[in-house]
């Protein structure tokens, strides 16, 4: 019936869509329905230790990463053409950054699971998807890691600029692009694979977090002074009266 | 000049028992549930003592509250915006939940289910975090009751600064207070300003400090910029919580759990008026023993017609004028001048004021005689040391504190000579600045404590605000998230949380 259905189609050609679609409209749906639970799910009342260097390692480390790849792979190609980057530079510049900051990132998610699941205070109050995700995120790190095995085979940025011809053709709407994925090394295309099982399952776990940790920033800095008073005023206060109005008697 | 309105708080520790009626009515209402076993809204300690959470006083362990910076600006202590957001990650300062101690329940089950055995059953303890065995309770939210464990512990009391305290370890010259503590619902509030999400907000009718539980994303930062360590982190929900001062009751005029509830009848409410745009310069003052008295210059005199007038036009309501003329707080904190601010060197302009108490005559039996001044005991020989309760209550400045507890005598003395001996010696209120007209007043309010004159609170004026059609078909106060209840088994986002089984043992 489907005579092209296969594999690489529906990981590469139609993932993609399903999993943005999902993250989209369940961060929305849980946004507005539920946002009592949009929540980091903070452990470090319960038990410190290990908490600072495993979290510490791990955030610095994955956001590293996980910029590292939204600016890698989705600036087009013609800037780099036209500001002169290198294709060798760009690839040689992703592994020695995304290198150690995958690497401190894989640090710490294994110091992080290590706490969770042996310490009895955080596991007792695991649930299935804080832990499922956390071990998710562990194999990410990991296959992405191993990745750059092949990735120093080919230094000449070739494979890479596939990977950004893709990630942009999905993101144009080229139903096509998927051909383009068949042959790449099958540790690329696991990671890409779990990529998207992860970004299905973000509104689904802890990791809407994420949204607001990079809100947070601009909430906070932007939010003049320190205090903020509710009111439940409908109409404006009249303009501030001088203070010496007031007879200090 | 912006008029605001702000409900306070009175505990007129001279007459606090220590009975924890406050504590439990508390809990029972507001932290018997999961995550927040260990949280108590409203606790007493016994003083001197290291509290509750241990050293929470001690800010150059916590670094809660607020300081000034060189430029004279003010920062919080754990550090201005950015230094925030770098620890959002990890954060230093949080207290761990020993900090406070590890809730536990016993198998009282096992008291009726045991079956015969040779030695008597015991309800041995449990975890409530881990269900499991705790062999040993090392701590819990009252470990000091009157005076528990070692002085040289207890002796760590941040409020000892200054004070040859070894001899405070001696029988003879022991002494202890009573310290009921919760919220302050703070003028400038450490936990607000800390909240990244901007989750925390203080109401502007009636100064009320709440978090929003929709928009708290469990940052924690609050809990170490508050330097009283009164609000804590829900490690079932994700989320901070503090007390509300029961705004469901203050709103409809009813006295918080704690105050109604209060055997000593040591708890008062009331309003007073401030200047909220004095806040911050009043916050700022260099000197920390400056303080407490530039806190008293935020508030404005309810009797003043530029006040009132000036309070009509920034929408202050009829009743709460009248309500913040026939204050106790006002005429406690402000007027008398009894009543005192809990560390004002936080610089949060905390808004839970703290009569401090009186003690025993030290020295007297050595001495053969009690020394007096004018007459009446001087109060530099109570035995609760004076410098100990200025540290606590006006950052170590001793004439206010002095001055209060001669007040408090000299109501004594003033009231006993009228009842007793029929005379009334206006003298003896003239020594300490006041009349005999506010002595009696005193005398009604602290001494004889009518419920009515304890609370006076004015009603929330909703209707001026909201449109009645709007609310119709609404689900009132829920817990959160509209007329959902918050937990939902079924929920896609969440997930369920294991509920925590606790075994009951076999024997």
């Amino acid at each position: 019936m489907f005579p092209n259905l296969d594999i690489d189609f529906i990981i590469f050609g139609i993932m993609p869509y399903a999993a943005l679609t999902i993250l989209v409209v369940g961060s929305i749906a849980r946004y507005e329905r539920d946002p009592f639970t949009w929540k980091s799910s903070s452990s470090q009342l319960l038990r410190r230790k290990q908490l600072f260097w495993g979290s510490v390692l791990f955030h610095v480390g994955i956001i590293t990463v996980f910029f590292g790849h939204l600016i890698g792979l989705f600036t087009p190609v013609w800037v780099l053409d036209a500001v002169g980057v290198p294709y060798w530079f760009k690839q040689w510049l992703a592994v020695v950054i995304g290198g150690p900051a995958g690497v401190a990132a894989l640090i710490g998610a294994t110091i992080l699971i290590h706490r969770r699941v042996t310490d009895p205070r955080i596991w007792q109050h695991t649930s299935f998807a804080d832990i499922g995700i956390l071990v998710l995120i562990w194999l990410q790190l990991v296959i992405g890691l191993l990745t750059i095995t092949q990735t120093l085979q080919h230094m000449d940025g070739g494979e890479m600029v596939r990977f950004m011809n893709w990630s942009q053709s999905v993101m144009t709407w080229n139903i096509n692009a998927w051909a383009t994925m068949v042959d790449v090394h099958w540790l690329y295309r696991a990671h890409i694979f779990l990529g998207l099982i992860i970004t299905a399952l973000f509104p689904f776990t802890r990791l809407v977090h994420m949204i607001s940790g990079f809100a947070a920033p601009f909430r906070y800095l932007l939010r003049p002074g320190y205090q903020i008073v509710r009111s439940r005023r409908q109409k404006a206060l009249p303009k501030r009266r001088p203070t010496n109005t007031t007879p200090a008697e | 000049m912006r008029v605001r309105a702000q409900i306070g708080m009175v505990l007129n520790l001279d007459k606090c028992i220590g009975c924890h009626t406050c504590s439990v009515t508390c809990k029972n209402v507001w932290t018997s549930r999961d995550g927040v076993e260990y949280a108590w809204f409203n606790n007493v300690e016994t003083k001197p003592g290291l509290g509750y959470p241990t050293d929470w006083e001690n800010q150059a362990r916590w670094n809660g509250g607020w300081e000034r910076t060189k430029k004279g600006k003010l920062q919080p202590k754990q550090g201005s915006k950015w230094r925030i957001l770098a620890n959002i990650f990890a954060n230093p300062d949080l207290p761990e939940i020993d900090d406070y101690y590890e809730p536990f329940d016993f198998d009282y089950d096992h008291l009726k289910s045991a079956p015969e055995m040779e030695a008597f059953p015991t309800a041995r303890p449990r975890s409530k975090i881990t269900g499991e065995r705790i062999q040993k309770i090392e701590k819990g939210p009252n470990w000091e009751e009157i005076l528990g464990g070692e002085f040289s512990k207890r002796s760590e009391d941040y409020n000892f600064e200054g004070i040859e305290k070894q001899i405070y370890g001696e029988y003879e010259n022991t002494f202890m207070m009573y310290l009921p503590r919760l919220c302050e619902h703070c003028l400038n509030p450490t936990c607000v300003s800390a909240c990244p999400s901007g989750a925390i907000y203080k109401r502007e009718e009636d100064g009320i400090v709440l978090i929003d539980q929709e928009k708290c994303r469990g940052w924690r930062m609050c809990v170490s910029g508050c330097p009283y360590k009164k609000i804590y982190y829900n490690w079932s929900t994700g989320k901070s919580e503090k007390c509300t001062l029961c705004y469901p009751r203050i709103e409809s005029g009813n006295p918080t759990v704690c105050s109604e509830t209060c055997v000593g009848r040591i708890r008062y409410l009331g309003v007073v008026l401030y200047d909220a745009d004095k806040i911050e310069e009043a916050a700022s003052v260099e000197n920390d023993q400056d303080l407490y008295e530039a806190q008293l210059s935020v508030f404005l005199d309810p009797s003043d017609p530029a006040v009132i007038e000036a309070a009509r036009a920034d929408g202050i309501p009829e009743d709460w004028i009248k309500g913040a003329q026939q204050s106790p707080i006002w005429k406690m904190a402000m007027d008398w001048k009894v009543a005192f601010p809990l560390h004002p060197e936080y610089r949060t302009l905390p808004m839970v004021w703290y009569i401090p108490p009186l003690s025993p005559i030290q020295n007297a039996a050595e001495a053969g005689a009690i020394s007096s001044k004018d007459g009446m005991p001087d109060v530099q020989n109570l035995r609760i040391p004076v410098k100990y309760l200025a540290n606590m209550l006006t950052a170590g400045e001793e004439a206010p504190v002095v001055t209060a507890l001669e007040r408090m005598l000299a109501m004594r003395s003033y009231m006993r000579s009228k009842t007793v001996e029929g005379v009334i010696d206006e003298g003896i209120a003239a020594r300490v600045g006041l009349t005999g007209r506010q002595i009696e007043d005193m005398y009604k309010i602290m001494a004889l404590a009518d419920y009515e004159d304890r609370f006076v609170i004015p009603t929330t004026h909703r209707e001026l605000t909201e449109e009645a059609y709007d609310l119709k078909g609404g689900c009132g106060f829920t817990d959160t998230n509209g007329c959902s209840t918050g937990s939902s088994g079924t929920s896609l986002f969440g997930g369920k949380k294991r509920p925590l089984k606790m075994p009951t043992e076999a024997m």
